[in-house]
């Protein structure tokens, strides 16, 4: 742990996050406000691959935690008013519950029963969601009335700011002796629990851990879009985008994940000229990373560093 | 009279389903592989067969037969092109090459969605039935064309189950599907037998896609939820487990039609998943699955 402060990656990340810092005094407002979707996406990817690329579980189902995360805080705020910020920590705290709840059971299935009892979870809020529509909104979204701030650069900075910490404390977390025992259970579940550690613990603490960064950001992204539905929060299509930026920037790197994700955003914004061929051109390329550099953005990089 | 007419759709819908989660569930059952392209196959099937009738104004049977095989191609096109190459990396590890292929069969099913629409639009589209018009079955007034479907899932699916139990390939594939390791050490080859399970499964797919197209009409908005349906319906019956998604595929089918005819069409695919998570509480491993 000593060692990634004076390791080349904590430099670099170090170096990013200040340029990007100062990004407000020369962009416009419009790459500001894409790049602040951006950040809020990396930390749902960052939580995913905590609990992927660490603790082995697939969870096919990164927008239910989101999801609920996202419609607790929007609904508590729309139907009593409540401060912004009371209902962000909220939303954090309902979504830990949900992550509790789905994990509890999930954790007992393996593999491919893990990652469909994920999506069955997110089948059944957009369904929820659909049948409640007097307290959610339906298919129309939800309307929230409260926004954090609307000062693009300002909003621009609390997504930076938050994705720092969030990434900060997921990787201090994954290079930790916790995130040890993690990988290790991740491997070989049966080894892992021969040489003493409780395993249903750990990757437990781990979906908690994910859910809880999961649920913030989401009940963040709805302040500042100020609106909740179905397609920005829960929908099957925005979880694979998550799984997709955590795979392109690389698996068990935590920071390769928000690479992704940023990436994932901002190509998607270049190629709307494109018109419909974008996401065909974004998955194409995604298809070929997994295909041919199946470690990522940040794994390619690791390696060769780590070679030379 | 409610509870015929249920019983003919809600048999129709079933047989369909069974015959578009078999090919999917053998190739879980024999190579491993769950094909998360595989709604985008179908879709493509039934979009061709389309395209054949109002853009190249050929007959429904051409049509039809068009459609099974742009499945054939494109199913063949997953395995060499992305589930091939990742089961041959030695970049990743084994342990994650499921997730790989999932991630890898997802990308590509979204990119054939999108080539799709680009092409053909989002638009709903019908593929002319082969056999039009209406028959009265006691007072129930059912189309040709489902009870069409209905006769055509269950001959496709008895056909297989004679190919599988009966003839040489077919008992390699089973053998396959049990112990891999053993097929290679009688001198069969494994590449062949998985080329052999591909093809079949685009077949499969092909006249799902297909009847699909004429009993409901496909989108490219389809695919993700007939890639989740049939995944249901597999886990539901137990992964690699033919006559426990055959179960599985029925059990969804009636609840479905039981609970748009009785209840609200809007609440149709509720019940269904309620079930899967019941059955993943229960019995994790599926109805007939082995653990």
């Amino acid at each position: 742990m000593a060692g990634f402060f004076t390791s080349r990656l904590f430099f670099i990340s170090l170096a990013c996050v200040v340029i990007a810092a100062t990004l407000p005094f020369y962009v416009s407002g419009y790459i500001l406000g894409l790049l602040t979707v951006a950040f809020y996406f990396g930390v749902f990817a960052m939580a995913w691959d905590l609990l992927f690329g660490f603790a082995g579980e697939v969870n096919f189902g990164p927008t239910f935690l989101i999801g609920v995360g996202a419609y607790t805080a929007g609904i508590l705020n729309n139907q009593f008013g409540w401060s912004v910020y009371l209902c962000i920590l909220l939303g954090a705290l309902a979504s830990v519950v949900a992550g509790f709840v789905l994990a509890l059971p999930a954790l007992r299935v393996r593999g491919p029963y893990f990652g469909l009892t994920t999506l069955v979870a997110v089948l059944m809020l957009q369904n929820f969601v659909v049948v409640f529509a007097d307290l959610t909104g339906g298919e129309i979204g939800l309307t929230i009335p409260d926004v954090i701030t609307i000062n693009a650069g300002a909003n621009y900075w609390i997504a930076l700011g938050f994705m720092t910490v969030s990434a900060a404390i997921l990787y201090g977390l994954s290079q930790s002796p916790v995130g040890l025992v993690l990988q290790a259970s991740g491997q070989d579940p049966v080894q892992a629990g021969a040489l003493g550690f409780n395993i249903v613990k750990h990757k437990l603490a781990a979906f908690i851990v994910s859910a809880f960064f999961s649920g913030l950001s989401g009940a963040l992204l709805v302040f500042y879009f100020g609106t909740a539905s179905v397609g920005t929060v829960v929908d099957v299509a925005v979880g694979v985008n998550v799984i997709v930026s955590a795979v392109l920037g690389g698996r068990r790197t935590v920071l390769g994940a928000a690479l992704g994700a940023i990436f994932l955003i901002v190509a998607g914004e270049f190629l709307r000229p494109t018109g419909e061929l974008a996401t065909f051109i974004v998955s194409a390329v995604a298809l070929l990373v997994v295909l041919f550099f199946p470690g990522g953005f940040l794994g390619a990089a690791l390696s060769r560093e780590a070679r030379s | 009279m409610q509870a015929l007419q249920i019983l003919i759709d809600g048999f129709a819908i079933s047989a369909l389903y069974a015959l578009g989660a078999t090919g999917f569930t053998l190739i879980f059952g024999v190579s491993g592989v769950l094909n998360l392209s595989h709604g985008a196959i179908m879709v493509a099937a039934a979009v061709a067969a389309w395209a054949a009738a109002s853009v190249l104004h050929l007959d429904t049977y051409s049509g039809a037969l068009l459609g099974v095989a742009v499945a054939l191609v494109v199913a063949f096109a997953t395995y060499f092109a992305v589930v091939k190459p990742i089961q041959n990396s030695r970049r990743i590890p084994n342990e994650e090459k499921e997730i790989f292929v999932l991630t890898g069969t997802l990308l590509w099913g979204i990119m054939i969605q999108e080539l799709i629409a680009y092409f053909f639009t989002n638009n709903a589209k019908t593929v002319l039935p082969i056999v039009e018009g209406v028959v009265d079955i006691f007072g129930v007034r059912t189309p040709r064309n489902e009870i069409f479907t209905a006769i055509v899932c269950c001959l496709v699916i008895g056909l297989l189950w004679i190919l599988v139990n009966r003839t040489r390939t077919g008992k390699a594939v089973l053998a396959a599907s049990m112990n891999p390791r053993g097929v290679t050490l009688l001198g069969l080859e494994l590449t062949r037998i998985y080329v052999v399970v591909w093809a079949i499964y685009g077949i499969l797919a092909g006249i799902a896609g297909v009847l699909l197209g004429m009993f409901l009409g496909v989108s490219s908005y389809s695919v993700g939820p007939l890639t989740a349906s049939a995944f249901s319906i597999v886990v539901l019956g137990g992964l690699g487990s033919v006559s426990g998604s055959l179960i599985a595929a029925f059990v969804v089918g009636y609840l479905e039609t039981v609970t748009a005819y009785l209840v609200s069409p809007a609440y149709r695919t509720i019940p269904a998943l309620l079930l899967l998570v019941v059955v993943m509480y229960i019995r994790p491993q599926g109805l007939l699955g082995r653990r």
